[in-house]
């Protein structure tokens, strides 16, 4: 066999295996969420998703977890947005290019990676025991804002910096303050961007249970929490608290349970992402 | 004018409050993890817990041996590497060099649908798939095994380490892999011989994330390895993590106890082994930007 041959040959062992395992990866994510959809459809009602749990969640609903992690998500929001923002402000329009603006370039990375459970324990230290917020909406919304801060200032980052500078140049020109031109001009010109990866960024935060494990979840309540500082139910720490410590939990409504939350997420992800297109297409330079 | 320039002096205290809470927030998770381990630190000793063999912290003489646990991690996120390191880099290497353009557009939302579902999920069918997969198969008296949680959270770390190694190809210059095949090479040739070495350092960066992505993942592993805290053998074992030992205990100690305290120092490790492998990520990546911006 010549060298040109074999070089083929290789070339297409090569792309096959190569092939294979980007289609296992492909299979897996199918198999994942035809499994989720099949096993967690038939729960899926009215009554499912708005009444309570009943026998410690072997029937009934979930109503007050779809409800809490709507509660804990919102309030996150609450807090992640602004300071996020400003922070993705501050990194591409404000920051020198020296050591402090790299360190806290690092730091954003390194948060990111900090894992879920060590921002739980954070969490306790800081909110529910040296703050006195409890355990509470207000602990666990606090918890997830610190993790889902890195998404939103990155997002933010990167969609300013997509702006072109002829458009700061122009305002200042103008004669506006920096401020308004970031207000005016260089902020509505980015938010799609924004938008978007915060809201990716905080659909990730729903699906979060470690963090909230010790500062706000709950494992029965049958309300919704009348103010930030009660505890409340949510959806991932239902599905690990029933599948833990509760005998014979039911399959049906647990599925249902997981389908409900990775619905939840997916569709609110697909949306802003289709949203952030549209948007794009109508903004250009 | 005055109020104008009053409202921007204001907005720039604020803008730079927000900008270097990052820093802020990073010092206080190590500093709160620190002074709630302290009393365990003091007491038991920060080497006699990082060598001490035994785990057994509700018992009267209250043994803090964190190797159990620090075994537990080491044993599950080895098996999610041997998972996620061939499969995420192999499918990043055809996704970047050899798939058409359609086929790219479909993975790439499968890679995002696979990060976006929530990792008790993915401890939900682990529980109900793998489990009694793993028992029939290896023959065990329990599913729940080291290697159980390794695989899902092998499957979880597949979007880590297959996004950031595809976006270390993607930087590689098209001029170099045009020069290589403008020699003769194949397209293999020129992926093996010229892109791969030319964003290995970025694909080593990948790997990293997805050991620290693995290391601090607590859901699935907490409801599939079992949770027994002795030192293993072999993956076949259950096991018990670090941070599934922070779930399952934190939510039944006595606040500002020993063991709670004892917990926050499992945290304290945790923490400076995610902060170390990030860190070293950050630094490859961050010199792999510098080579191809010239």
């Amino acid at each position: 066999m010549n060298r040109v041959k074999r070089a083929r040959l290789t070339e297409q062992i090569a792309k096959t295996v190569l092939g294979l395992m980007a289609v296992t990866v492909l299979v897996i994510a199918a198999a994942v969420l035809i499994y989720i959809v099949s096993k967690g459809y038939r729960a899926i009602n009215w009554e499912f998703l708005t009444t309570r749990p009943v026998k410690l969640g072997r029937e009934g609903g979930i109503g007050p977890a779809i409800g809490g992690t709507v509660w804990l998500v919102s309030l996150t929001a609450l807090f992640t947005l602004p300071v996020g923002i400003l922070a993705g402000v501050y990194l591409s329009e404000y920051a020198a290019r020296n050591l402090l603006t790299r360190s806290i370039r690092l730091a954003i990375t390194n948060m990111a990676g900090v894992p879920s459970i060590v921002y739980g324990l954070f969490g306790l230290a800081a909110f529910v025991m040296l703050a006195n917020f409890k355990v509470s909406v207000l602990s666990g919304a606090l918890t997830l804002t610190c993790m889902t801060l890195p998404v939103v200032i990155t997002a933010t980052e990167e969609a300013l910096r997509q702006v072109p500078q002829d458009l700061r140049h122009a305002s200042l020109a103008l004669g506006s303050t920096k401020w308004r031109t970031v207000r005016k001009v260089v902020l509505p010109a980015s938010m799609p961007g924004i938008v978007t990866g915060s809201i990716l960024g905080l659909a990730r935060a729903a699906g979060e249970t470690a963090p909230i494990l010790f500062t706000a979840a709950v494992f029965m309540s049958p309300q919704l929490p009348r103010s930030p500082l009660d505890r409340v139910m949510a959806l991932p720490y239902h599905i690990y608290a029933e599948v833990t410590s509760v005998p014979n939990w039911s399959e049906d409504l647990i599925w249902g349970t997981a389908l409900v939350l990775v619905a939840g997420i997916s569709i609110v992800s697909v949306a802003a992402g289709v949203w952030r297109s549209i948007q794009r297409r109508k903004i250009r330079w | 004018m005055a109020t104008r320039r009053a409202t921007e002096v204001v907005v720039r205290a604020l803008v730079f409050t927000c900008g270097w809470l990052a820093i802020v927030i990073l010092a206080a998770i190590a500093i709160f993890l620190l002074t709630n381990g302290l009393r365990s630190i003091d007491e038991v000793g920060l080497g006699t817990m990082l060598t001490g063999t035994s785990w057994y912290p509700t018992s009267d003489n209250a043994q803090f041996g964190f190797l159990p646990l620090i075994l537990g991690s080491v044993f599950v996120t080895g098996v999610a590497l041997f998972v996620s390191v061939p499969v995420g880099i192999g499918a990043a290497v055809y996704l970047s060099e050899f798939a058409g353009r359609g086929f790219k557009e479909v993975a790439k939302s499968v890679v995002e649908f696979m990060a976006a579902v929530p990792s008790v999920v993915y401890g939900l069918i682990g529980v109900a798939v793998l489990i009694p997969w793993v028992r029939t198969t290896f023959q065990l008296d329990s599913g729940m095994t080291a290697l159980t949680g390794g695989i899902v959270l092998g499957v979880m770390s597949i979007p880590t380490v297959l996004s950031i190694s595809e976006d270390a190809l993607h930087a590689v210059p098209e001029s170099l892999r045009q020069g290589s095949m403008a020699l003769g090479n194949t397209r293999w040739q020129t992926t093996y011989k010229v892109v791969v070495p030319a964003a290995s350092s970025g694909i080593f960066a990948a790997v990293m994330l997805g050991l620290g992505r693995a290391i601090g993942e607590t859901m699935a592993v907490l409801m599939l390895t079992g949770n027994a805290a002795v030192m293993p053998t072999s993956v076949f074992e259950s096991v018990r993590t670090m941070t599934g030992t922070i779930a399952a205990e934190m939510g039944e100690v006595v606040r500002k106890g020993l063991h709670y305290s004892a917990l926050f120092s499992v945290g304290l490790v945790l923490f400076a082994m995610t902060f170390v492998i990030n860190l070293a990520a950050d630094l490859v990546l961050e010199r792999q930007r510098k080579r191809w911006r010239r």
